[in-house]
């Protein structure tokens, strides 16, 4: 197949990183070329050049030209190439390049018509919004490619999979060739991914080439044609799916063997430590989000709480650690009723916990990391004397805590914003690992962390699971969940649909469950457990 | 107090303290540090200073006559020029901090004579600086201290006005009690007025929400009709002047230097109220919540901190010290309050902790400049004849320079170390 675009060698330089150094890729008309890394590789640096959000320090793009352009700015190379500049998104549209952000670029109280015109309105005597046309126009290209979707649908109302074919259908309506797909699964379900990765098909089909950013090696495996992977800013191979595995990509991804196997031991579950009943909590618009939801989690065991992202899982967690207040219901910790109670009665009861957001509410990002490692005990001896704070006592605990959780600092002076996500993630287990806890409650515990700091993390709550502590797991990475948990709860539109043991489970089952399909109608497509034992592996 | 006072003044950590072990350097503190704390509020005070000059020159009519005939003689209007700014600085100079060579004469005559009229001369214009300051610290440490709970109180102004009033009232009606007593309760008044009036707004912010900015405005003049009803009616002295009847001797701050001197001990005061500040600040749990809620309230609520108590907090102890900086004036120097008593100490504090970075340390210097420009002005304007005005328009500018230091980085093309070092972490962080 003929090249359609061609980097050679890009260079980007951020303040004190080299986020893309010399990079080269091609990529071949109905092609999917697979760019692989971890967080802080490069990938997206890589794309919002090619993008045009930014201009590259040095490196050259070449791309096919298209016919309806005017007449190329260079005569074409022997592959049939000229080189482009581009300054900005619109010049990358105009030369058929599109890209589908993570975050989706949708209005939401806009219907889809609405959306896909935005900015390239069609109109009736300069003056009026044609949205006739505009919506034929959408209805032949879904048709065409397989995007099932209603033009006439307000965005608020569409599920997230079928708001990201909106997106697609957006860039198809700009006609473009080349489609850049920024990590497109992290906010799907199995099922919503299945789909995706027709749509994907349909559109290499009918001539359009993509490439496809994730971390994810089974999807990698599964779709591409090609694989790139990009470790610390540089092309570290490219390969394709039958040339290699799992474990060779990921030893390409870190710089080293990594054990995507996580070896635990059996749980030896005891008292229980959460028990939460028809929890019913609120969120800021009022609307119930958590609607009747029941578990226990017993000491050393791990609960996982799966489901997409949104379904209740931030206000059940705001609940549970005294965040958000509680509508109805129960929620016990070590017997105790902490429902109504303050955050500090909660944290004084034995309660780690590992928010959400860190940046946000986990960390006062300004204050040097000795004070984040002391913010929910700094108050209690040996860290407080009356009112007079015992500094060397925090420095003293802060370093040693630094050494312990392997925290990459130059000092536990300096500010915490100067470190790394994963360090700064490690600057909050260390603290709530630290404190005499019984329960834990991790939220995304290592969501966009590098592979070693996730490796890192899980091991530490296995071993707080050893230990005796009782762990609640919440994380929209399926397999995450499946990974480090002895039981699975399942939760969609504030509801527990099932809870299931972690062995052998069926990510069948699971997946239809976090569409919404009721567990009873669920068995009969998928088992909740598959015979024969499922290895259960990490996800970067 | 001595202990106390130590710590304000930025030390090196004893070598006992660093362990080998601690990695790296204590960074707040040392001295290395000092120089780049202090260069950018510098540079915004130097050129304040420039632009000033410049104000000067062009409104003088010698000089732009002088201009007139710029080029037949170039010369006469660089020198005209000249000699406007020296003259008005040099008054300004003078008037601040007088003049070396007098002291050292006046102290050669003292010590040769025993008289000491011209020690009291030469040393005027120093002292008259520090009086004027005194308020002023007391004032940046109240608006520094909201700033660091996130709180703007814009009604130093007011609390001012009724912590004075409070401690006149005390000062004025006990009589006969002794000045062990007496003074330290009519402190203690000013500043539970202050505390009294900041708590309202503090109070509103914590329940409410209500923004505590258009709440301590409110304050302030609901302060200003107060205080005029009172002072001309519960308040007023015997005759017809609207003011408060003098205080008693013995709530006087004590004045340590012969009349015409008015420096009293208001000034030690401050500076322990502001090692105290630094203190509380930094070296106890309170500080620590306060200063939490200040930098990331959410992360404040998720380690069990309650956010409504420190605002209240924070607001009443900024009250509390503002109430101090009219204290100060009432029991130091005027020892009567009249209408229109504070007179902009307020809205001033907020100039002073803005140019001394919220840190009691920054606001005691920046407290000190702005009592010297506020006392050489007016030996400014009898003896060179420049309006006062052009002391606001230097302050308006430097605190312009302070606000924006984009502004000072641009002309003097510093480069700023510590952003670039934030946005490598967040490049690093989500941005790939």
């Amino acid at each position: 197949m003929p090249l359609v675009l061609k980097l050679l060698g890009i260079s980007k330089a951020f303040p004190g990183v080299l986020a893309n150094d010399h990079i080269d890729l091609t990529l071949e008309k109905s092609e999917i070329h697979a760019l692989l890394g971890e967080n802080g590789a490069g990938k997206t640096t890589l794309m919002n050049i090619l993008y045009g959000m930014y201009p590259p320090d040095e490196g050259r793009i070449f791309l096919r030209p298209r016919q309806s352009a005017a007449v190329p700015a260079s005569t074409p190379s022997q592959d049939g190439l000229v080189e482009v500049q581009i300054r900005s998104p619109n010049d990358a549209i105009a030369q058929g390049i599109g890209m589908v952000h993570q975050h989706f670029m949708l209005v939401p109280p806009l219907t889809v018509t609405e959306n896909v015109m935005l900015g390239v309105e069609s109109t009736r005597s300069g003056l009026f919004l044609d949205r006739q046309t505009a919506g034929s126009r959408i209805r032949e290209i879904a048709e065409r490619y397989g995007l099932e979707v209603d033009p006439d649908a307000y965005i608020k109302d569409l599920p997230v999979g079928v708001q990201q074919r909106v997106e697609i259908i957006k860039l198809l309506y700009r006609e473009a060739d080349v489609l850049i797909l920024d990590e497109p699964t992290a906010v799907l379900t199995p099922q919503e991914v299945d789909r995706l990765f027709s749509t994907i098909s349909n559109l290499v089909n009918q001539g359009k080439s993509i490439i496809f950013i994730t971390h994810k090696l089974k999807e990698v495996l599964q779709i591409a044609n090609r694989i790139t992977v990009l470790r610390n800013g540089r092309v570290v191979g490219t390969t394709t799916p039958t040339k290699t595995s799992e474990a060779e990509l990921a030893a390409m991804m870190v710089g080293r063997q990594v054990d995507l196997v996580v070896h635990k031991a059996e749980a030896s579950p005891g008292e229980v430590v959460l028990a939460v009943r028809d929890l019913q909590v609120l969120d800021d618009r009022q609307n119930m989000v958590v609607n009747g939801v029941s578990f226990e989690v017993r000491e050393g065991e791990v609960l996982g709480i799966a489901g997409v992202q949104g379904n209740g899982q931030t206000e059940l967690v705001q609940a549970l650690t005294g965040l958000r207040p509680t509508l109805a219901g129960d929620i016990h910790v070590l017997g105790m009723r902490v429902a109504g109670a303050t955050p500090r009665q909660i944290l004084e009861q034995g309660v780690a916990h590992v928010p959400e957001d860190r940046q946000q509410d986990g960390l006062v990002l300004v204050f040097p990391v000795h004070d984040n490692l002391v913010l929910c005990s700094y108050y209690l001896p040996p860290f407080a004397k009356g009112v007079a704070v015992q500094e060397d006592s925090v420095i003293a605990t802060a370093s040693q805590l630094v050494e312990e959780f392997d925290v990459r600092t130059p000092s536990v002076f300096v500010p915490t914003s100067t470190l790394s996500g994963g360090n700064q993630q490690k600057v909050i287990v260390a603290r709530e690992f630290s404190r005499p806890v019984k329960l834990i409650i991790a939220s995304q515990p290592t969501r966009g962390l590098d592979v070693g700091s996730i490796e890192y993390i899980h091991q530490r709550i296995l071993q707080k699971r050893a230990e005796g502590t009782a762990v609640l797991l919440v994380s929209p990475e399926l397999d995450e969940v499946i990974a480090i948990s002895d039981r699975i709860a399942v939760m969609y539109k504030g509801k527990i649909m099932d809870v299931v043991p972690a062995k052998g489970v069926n990510r069948r089952y699971l997946g239809l469950l976090m569409a919404g399909v009721e567990p009873s109608e669920a068995v009969k497509v998928a088992p909740p457990t598959l015979e024969g034992e499922e290895v259960a592996e990490r996800v970067f | 107090m001595d202990k106390e006072r130590t710590q304000t003044t930025p030390t090196v950590v004893p070598a006992a303290k660093s362990k080998p072990s601690a990695k790296g350097l204590r960074p707040s503190g040392t001295l290395s540090q000092v120089p780049r704390t202090l260069l950018m509020p510098a540079l915004a005070v130097l050129t304040g200073l420039v632009i000033g000059a410049i104000v000067i020159a062009v409104t003088d009519a010698a000089v732009v006559a002088a201009y007139r005939n710029f080029l037949r003689a170039p010369g006469a209007a660089l020198t005209a020029t000249w000699r406007a700014v020296a003259t008005a600085y040099g008054a300004l100079l003078h008037g601040s901090l007088g003049s070396p060579k007098e002291m050292v004469q006046a102290i050669q005559s003292y010590l040769s004579t025993g008289d000491n009229t011209s020690m009291v001369r030469a040393f005027y214009p120093l002292t008259e600086s520090l009086v004027a300051a005194t308020p002023y610290i007391f004032g940046g440490l109240a608006v520094a201290l909201g700033f660091h709970c996130n709180l703007f109180n814009i009604g130093a102004e007011g609390q001012i006005g009724i912590g004075a009033l409070a401690a006149a009232w005390i000062g004025y009606t006990l009589i006969g009690v002794p000045r062990i007593i007496h003074l330290p309760l009519a402190i203690l008044a000013g500043a539970l007025g202050g505390a009294f009036w900041a708590s309202i707004p503090g109070y509103l912010k914590a329940k409410t929400g209500a923004h505590e900015v258009v709440n301590t405005i409110m304050m302030n003049w609901i302060s200003f009709r107060l205080s005029d009803w009172l002072l001309n009616g519960p308040m007023k002295a015997q005759g017809y002047r609207p003011v408060t009847p003098n205080i008693e001797p013995s709530a006087a701050l004590p004045r340590l230097f012969p009349a015409p001197i008015r420096f009293h001990a208001g000034f030690f005061l401050a500076l322990a109220v502001a090692a105290l500040v630094y203190w509380f600040l930094f070296k106890t749990t309170l500080g620590f919540e306060i200063r939490t809620v200040g930098a990331n309230p959410r992360a404040a609520r998720y380690a069990g901190i309650s956010i409504t108590r420190n605002f209240i907090l924070a607001m009443v102890l900024s009250g509390a010290l503002a109430g101090l900086a009219g204290t100060s004036q009432v029991l130091g120097v005027d020892h009567w309050v009249g209408q229109g008593f504070s007179a902009g100490y307020g809205f001033d504090s907020i100039a002073i902790a803005l140019l001394g970075k919220s840190h009691p340390g920054g606001v005691v210097l920046a407290a000190l400049l702005f009592g010297a420009l506020r006392s050489g002005a007016t030996r400014m304007q009898s003896l060179a004849g420049i309006p006062i005005d052009i002391i606001s328009i230097i302050q308006a500018l430097v605190i312009v320079f302070v606000a924006a230091p984009e502004i000072i980085r641009g002309l003097y093309r510093i480069r700023e170390k510590r952003s670039q070092e934030l946005a490598l972490a967040s490049a690093g962080g989500d941005g790939e």
